[in-house]
């Protein structure tokens, strides 16, 4: 008996995978169908481990699908409903042919919706999954709020975004889950932590949306991504209304169904409103109470902990149980240039309440006049008419104490002022090679002192330059009370060996200074240990690390190598950063100095 | 005439007429040349017709009287057009077209015809008057009748002049046109069919139609100055007859010119009467009352209402208001969301049967550098711009995707232009981009070094230079140092070789040997004066004399030399002899200290003494199988222990404490047991090429270094591979050592760094050596590539020797 001889590729990776082509062929679908199908269940292409015996032995790169893959997707009963769906636009597009419009809008009429409910619960089993997810979902939701209505794009979509993101946005506040905020210049960046997951999503700065040429982008391609996160989205909602004890369907405003006509009304109209709804509380639940007091955060001592970290876990959930009340209690009035949407959400995820001018927007909850405002928002370099009983900050100060996780002092980001840096509170810290902004260091422990702000000692230094009218190095400058301490040290020593010594006393002075040095040089001396210079000790270290480096083993030399290239780079980019920071740093002081020397010339001529 | 004949004629006669405005302005010559063009342009055959034309003109010219000339007239554009119909169809080209052609302008001519034929001399009268009219009214217009405008006002004089001389002559032939058709019989066959007869065709009698005589271009000429009429005169096909175009057949042909309806009682702008009108009639249109019936309600659509109303109670059907509720509401419950996650066993997680699942890497968090305000240093100075810009085709190469920029304030950030490609760009990689799974290595460089205890607590060992030895001129070859460690004698490039006292560097001796010194070792055994020198093909084995050492052992030393061992003792066989001669000392060489002198059949390459100083192996450069010796001194005699070559040999050196050779080829190291005569062992060591061997003083390890800056450690306990390599060398290394005492270990080679390694060997046979690099020294100068030459340890001391390529030796201690 000669056994069969076993086909190439028909099993091991040949078998595992299949190209798009073939899957195409496989599941009986268009090029069009299957995307939207790979989108809606999440099935992607895959790497493979050797990516000729892949590909059959073809040569060039294919997309691979892993074969379980798309045996998975063949068992989808959505295949059919996009088959039937191939019919239906069929009937369409024959209606519309033989001009029979009012079957064609009949047509239109009964679209077959697909339900993708239970393709959600398949991806993600679990809530913890869905937020784990979260991120992509957030941020093209946001972005799809804030579209009109284009082509290829379902006019309610974009409505129900509105809404969805609304209502998420609500979910936050209530639950004062926001952790990190930051303007980037592509938009604010959000991080909030739900359930120990920490979600970020950016929203867009306003009038974002630009139409697109063909080739740059594809919006079906992302209206299908929509159809999935709307949905997701919808029952993290709901889920987050129900775990907060909120009704779910919150009841904001008329604008955000999409079944009435009202929806082509005004693209601003809708904005404000959505706004408006933001500074509402959603309706509780009946006979749920609130529960205000967070429960005291056990932290068991365990063995393999060591004490500082869970002292650093102690102050971290110190710190954060301090951020969700932070503004509690504060009024915030916000003028009519700042942005309210990010500002408002902020305001109210940190328990503070927020209003606006009521008549241009509608929404306010108290005025401009009201006494009790604690801070004004403005983002204008000069205003009018001022009250002395509240703050005039500029924006950033609140995003900057949000980060900062305390009500940072306004001194630097009143109306007008030029705005410190804003530093991204994204960075980790913990990481070797990271450059630190000297801003950040400041924040980080209060002893330090940035370089460039050391405006007073700066202010004395002229001051006293000035009035020696040359340059003088910081050293050798004296105030006039350092020079009376001096002088006073200076007369006290002399005061002391003049009335100890007398004149005779002084020869006998003179021989005993002669017998002590003819003493010491034939004492025994005691011996003197070598100290070993620390930096030849460096060198030497240095050398003889670099010999070791040499018995890298050879498997890992190259490893070893692009690590070090790595580091290198690293270092280098932190070291440009230290320098263009020193030479700036540098060019504004002179430029201080400069105008203030002009000033006080300017004084001088003026007195003259 | 139907207005559509006329129309055709209009096409036909345009041509020709604006023919005539300018035949009328030529002369005559003039007229003849335009002929001739005419006649360029048409076939050949046609000018033959013409010919024949011309000559039955003039045959028929005797024919006819002047009369009939003056009165029948030929315009010759009109005949030519006609001629031409004429010609196509005698051609046999004959389309359907051109005959109906050929009858339009048949029936163009048909009223003429009717007057010609029927009304005979009455219409010719009628005719003759008018045109006798015509001249006396306008006989000086005609001299300059040659634009359009005049033949406008001609036309229209003559309208209102013979007008009613027209409808009476109409009134007066009595005849309808049907009756004045059928003047010729021959019916709708082609004229061409009697063109070559002499009649035309027949009559309602049955007799023939003469054909009227043709003329030629002077008669035409002729009657075109003479006659008015002749620009109104047309020719009937259908008898060949003159006719002369009535003032109403002109004004036809003007409105149908100026695109006009051809009927003058036409009027184009009458008012409009709507005929049906929405408003409602005072009076009904008819006079009966409506029947009953369409006053009761229809039993049909009774019963269709009540079939319906029943159906709407029992709920078979609903209204449209109803279905569209339905509908809303069924979309809203589509979108209505539920707790999806809180089933009744929320725990029992059902995970999909695909492999495993790999979640798309999150994006990036933001840096200081996106922020709309960032820290100064992270905005692009100059440099960094210029890069920018120059980046501007690849972007993607940039440091970041954005430009950093400073905004004053949040009111001046605008909207980022790429937000949607970003996104998009991200859907696009979650759904596109093959994932995998990529273990990232979360190891610290540091730890891929091998872990090796410092080199401060491995002291001592040499860490500086502390003196140097200079002398030589050129190369220093080879260093050695007597076992007391108290002198060191050096052979160079110069010929000479110096023997140094170690502690002051003062040279005590120099002995010029005449040729390069390319070897040079003192016996390991202390209680002798012997220095083994390899100079060009000759080993000679030298006393270094007194001064040097104890004299009493120098004596002793010549005192054994002196006498040579019993001749059956110096027995070689004649293989070895072919290549070894012990020879004797001259004695200026004996004055130089040399005691023994052994020629080699070539150059030597390499010399190492046994441990106990009686033997040496020697290695002669190119020897092939008998590239390896072994003399033996107090006998005098030399011993080839290889019959073959087994490849290119580089030196050879003894086991320190057992009869055993190791043999170091170009590749491989190769271990014989001197004593069984067989090969023990075969190192492979993993070079191009060995430079250099050293055996560790306990003889089980062995330092091999290699041109291809190897330096190869063998534990021959371990295996016949290397224990380790080591890559500390820069460039081809030339000279291993080992310390005799101290576990260290030396190598050097043509880069200028000597390294002094910790090489600890355990006597527990469970433990590897411990290999570490200590120190690298500075060598000496380099020279034409070469650096270091020869390596040596003091015997008892941690200091270094070596043999640069500079002419010193430098001590490193």
């Amino acid at each position: 008996m000669v056994s069969k001889k076993k086909k190439k590729y028909s099993s091991g990776e040949g078998a595992q995978f299949m190209t798009r082509k073939a899957a195409l062929k496989k599941l009986q679908l268009s090029l069009k169908d299957f995307r939207r199908i790979c989108i809606l269940k999440g099935i992607y292409p895959r790497e493979p481990r050797n990516r000729k015996r892949a590909q059959k032995g073809a040569g060039g790169i294919k997309t691979l699908y892993h074969t379980k893959d798309i045996k998975f997707l063949l068992h989808e009963p959505i295949i059919w409903k996009l088959r039937d769906l191939k019919v239906y636009q069929q009937k369409i597009r024959r209606a519309r042919a033989m001009r029979e419009y009012g079957k064609m809008k009949k047509y239109f009429r009964d679209y077959p919706a697909i339900k993708i409910d239970h393709i959600i619960k398949e991806r993600y089993p679990s809530f913890v999954d869905a937020l784990r997810d979260l991120d992509d979902c957030l941020t093209l939701c946001f972005l799809f709020s804030t579209f009109p209505s284009i082509r290829r794009v379902p006019r309610d979509q974009s409505m129900l975004c509105r809404r969805l993101t609304v209502e998420f946005m609500h979910a936050v506040i209530v639950a004062k889950a926001l952790r990190k905020v930051f303007i980037s210049v592509k938009g604010y960046y959000y991080q909030a932590e739900i359930e120990g997951q920490t979600i970020t999503w950016i929203v867009p700065h306003h009038f974002s949306f630009e139409p697109q040429t063909k080739d740059e982008v594809d919006f079906k391609i992302m209206s299908t991504f929509v159809e999935f996160y709307v949905m997701m989205l919808g029952f993290v909602n709901f889920k987050l209304f129900n775990s907060l004890n909120l009704v779910y369907p919150p009841k904001l405003t008329a604008g955000f169904s999409s079944d009435n006509d009202k929806g082509l009304v005004d693209k601003r109209a809708y904005v404000s409103e959505r706004i408006a709804a933001m500074n509402l509380s959603v309706a509780r639940k009946v006979g749920a109470n609130e529960v205000e007091e967070f429960p005291e955060i056990d932290l068991f001592e365990t063995e393999d902990q060591d004490p500082q970290k869970l002292e650093e876990a102690k102050q971290e959930a110190e710190k954060i149980k301090f951020l969700k009340t932070m503004f509690k209690g504060l009024k915030f009035f916000l003028n009519r240039e700042v942005p309210r949407e990010p500002l408002v959400f902020i305001i109210r995820c940190f328990g503070g309440e927020v209003s606006w001018d009521k008549d241009h927007f509608v929404g306010a909850t108290f005025d401009e006049t009201d006494e009790s405002i604690a801070y004004q928002i403005v983002d204008r370099p000069s205003m009018d008419k001022q009250y002395l009983s509240r703050y005039y900050v500029q924006p950033q100060w609140v995003f900057d104490s949000v980060n900062a996780r305390t009500l940072l002092p306004i001194n630097k980001y009143l109306m007008g002022a030029t705005l410190p840096p804003h530093l991204s509170p994204f960075i980790d810290k913990t990481r070797d090679q990271v450059y630190i902004p000297p801003e950040q260091r400041a924040l980080d422990d209060p002893e330090y002192k940035p370089p460039g702000d050391d405006d007073e000692s700066d202010e004395e230094i002229e001051e006293a330059s000035d009035e020696d009218k040359e340059e003088q190095s910081a050293e050798e400058s004296e105030t006039e009370e350092q020079i009376l301490t001096k002088q006073y040290k200076a007369e006290v020593e002399q005061d002391s060996p003049s009335e100890d010594d007398d004149d005779d006393e002084g020869d006998d002075f003179e021989k005993k200074k002669i017998a002590k040095e003819k003493k010491k040089k034939m004492a025994v001396k005691t011996g003197i240990p070598h100290k070993e210079h620390p930096y030849k000790k460096e060198i030497e270290d240095k050398q003889a690390f670099r010999l070791r480096e040499k018995l890298v083993r050879k498997k890992h030399r190259n490893l070893y190598k692009s690590m070090k290239a790595g580091q290198e780079k690293r270092k280098k980019e932190i070291w440009l950063l230290r320098k263009k920071r020193r030479l700036h740093d540098e060019k504004t002081k002179e430029e201080r100095k400069t105008t203030k020397r002009n000033q006080k010339m300017e004084a001088l001529n003026a007195s003259a | 005439m139907p207005p559509f004949r006329v129309g055709l004629l209009k096409r036909k006669l345009k041509h020709p007429i604006d023919e005539s405005k300018d035949a009328g302005t030529c002369s005559p010559r003039d007229f003849s040349g335009n002929s001739d063009n005419d006649d360029e342009d048409f076939l050949n055959g046609e000018i033959q017709d013409n010919k024949e034309d011309a000559t039955d003109s003039e045959n028929e010219a005797g024919i006819n009287s002047d009369t009939e000339q003056d009165k029948v007239l030929f315009e010759d554009e009109v005949d030519s057009v006609l001629g031409d119909i004429d010609h196509q169809s005698s051609s046999g080209e004959s389309s359907e077209l051109t005959d109906s052609e050929g009858d339009d302008s048949e029936g163009v001519s048909s009223e003429s015809d009717e007057k010609n034929s029927n009304s005979g001399a009455e219409s010719a009268r009628n005719r003759q008057t008018s045109n006798h009219q015509k001249n006396a009214a306008k006989s000086n217009l005609f001299q300059n009748k040659n634009s359009i405008h005049v033949l406008a006002t001609q036309i229209s004089e003559a309208a209102i002049t013979t007008k009613p001389v027209q409808q009476r002559d109409e009134y007066e032939s009595g005849d309808t046109s049907d009756e004045e058709d059928r003047v010729n019989t021959t019916g709708d066959v082609p004229r061409w069919w009697y063109s070559e007869y002499e009649h035309l065709g027949y009559d309602l009698d049955g007799r023939r139609i003469a054909r009227p005589p043709t003329r030629d271009h002077i008669d035409e000429f002729l009657r075109k100055c003479e006659d008015p009429e002749f620009w109104r005169t047309v020719k009937d096909p259908s008898t060949g007859q003159d006719v002369i175009l009535s003032k109403d057949d002109l004004k036809l042909i003007e409105r149908i010119r100026n695109g006009n309806v051809p009927s003058e009682t036409h009027d184009e702008y009458e008012p409009w009467t709507e005929w049906f009108t929405r408003e409602v009639l005072a009076t009904p249109v008819r006079a009966f009352p409506e029947s009953k019936r369409s006053f009761l309600p229809s039993r049909s659509e009774q019963l269709q209402v009540s079939r319906i109303v029943h159906a709407l109670r029992m709920g078979w059907t609903k209204t449209r208001r109803q279905l569209a509720s339905e509908r809303r509401a069924r979309s809203r419950s589509q979108r209505a969301f539920y707790d999806l996650w809180g089933g009744p066993d929320p725990d029992a997680v059902q995970r999909r049967a695909t492999p495993r699942h790999l979640p798309a890497p999150r994006r990036p968090l933001p840096s200081h550098a996106e922020s709309y305000n960032p820290p100064p240093e992270y905005l692009l100075d100059k440099r960094e711009m210029k890069e920018w810009e120059k980046l501007k085709e690849t972007p993607w190469k940039r440091k970041y995707t954005f430009l950093p920029t400073q905004h004053g304030s949040l009111r001046e950030v605008s909207a980022y232009p790429r937000f949607i490609r970003e996104r998009f760009l991200r859907c696009l990689d979650l759904y596109l981009a093959p994932r995998a799974i990529k273990m990232r290595l979360t190891i610290d460089a540091q730890d891929l070094v091998p872990k090796l205890p410092s080199p401060r607590d491995l002291q001592p060992f040499p860490t500086a230079e502390a003196l140097r030895f200079e002398g030589h001129e050129g190369l220093v070859r080879s260093i050695d140092l007597d076992p007391s460690g108290q002198y060191l004698v050096s052979g160079g490039e110069d010929g000479t070789l110096r023997v140094w006292e170690t502690s002051t560097g003062r040279c005590l001796r120099t002995v010029s040997l005449g040729e390069p010194v390319t070897r040079a070792l003192w016996t390991p055994v202390s209680g002798l004066s012997l220095l083994a020198a390899a100079v060009g093909p000759e080993l000679l084995l030298l006393n270094p004399g007194a001064g040097i050492g104890a004299h009493r052992v120098a004596e002793r030393t010549d005192r054994l030399l002196e006498e040579p061992p019993p001749a059956h003792d110096v027995q070689m066989d004649e293989r070895t002899r072919s290549c070894v001669q012990w020879q004797d000392v001259t004695t200026a060489r004996v004055a130089l200290g040399v005691r023994l002198q052994v020629h080699h059949f070539k150059p030597l390459a390499h010399v190492s003494w046994h441990a106990r100083g009686d033997y040496l192996a020697v290695t002669v450069r190119d020897g092939g199988a008998r590239s390896v010796c072994v003399h033996q001194v107090s006998r005098r005699r030399s011993q080839l222990p290889f019959r073959t070559a087994k490849g290119l040999v580089q030196c050879a050196a003894f086991h320190p404490h057992e009869p055993r050779l190791f043999v170091a080829t170009q590749r491989a190291v190769r271990v014989y047991d001197l004593v069984k005569q067989e090969l023990v062992r075969k190192l492979m060591t993993g070079a191009q090429w060995v430079s250099s061997l050293a055996v560790h003083p306990g003889g089980d390890n062995l330092l091999v270094g290699s041109y291809d800056r190897k330096c190869i450690w063998f534990d021959l306990e371990l295996s016949g591979k290397p224990y380790q390599t080591l890559r500390l060398h820069g460039g081809a290394v030339r000279a291993v050592t080992f310390h005799r005492r101290y576990p260290l270990f030396a190598s050097g080679g043509d880069d200028q760094n000597i390294v002094v390694s910790h090489g600890m060997v355990y006597n527990d046979l469970l433990q590897n050596p411990l290999l570490v690099p200590l120190k690298q020294l500075r060598g000496p100068e380099k020279r034409d590539d070469l650096c270091v030459l020869d390596l040596r340890f003091h015997p008892t001391q941690p200091w270094l020797f070596a043999a640069g390529a500079d002419g010193s030796v430098r001590l490193y201690s």
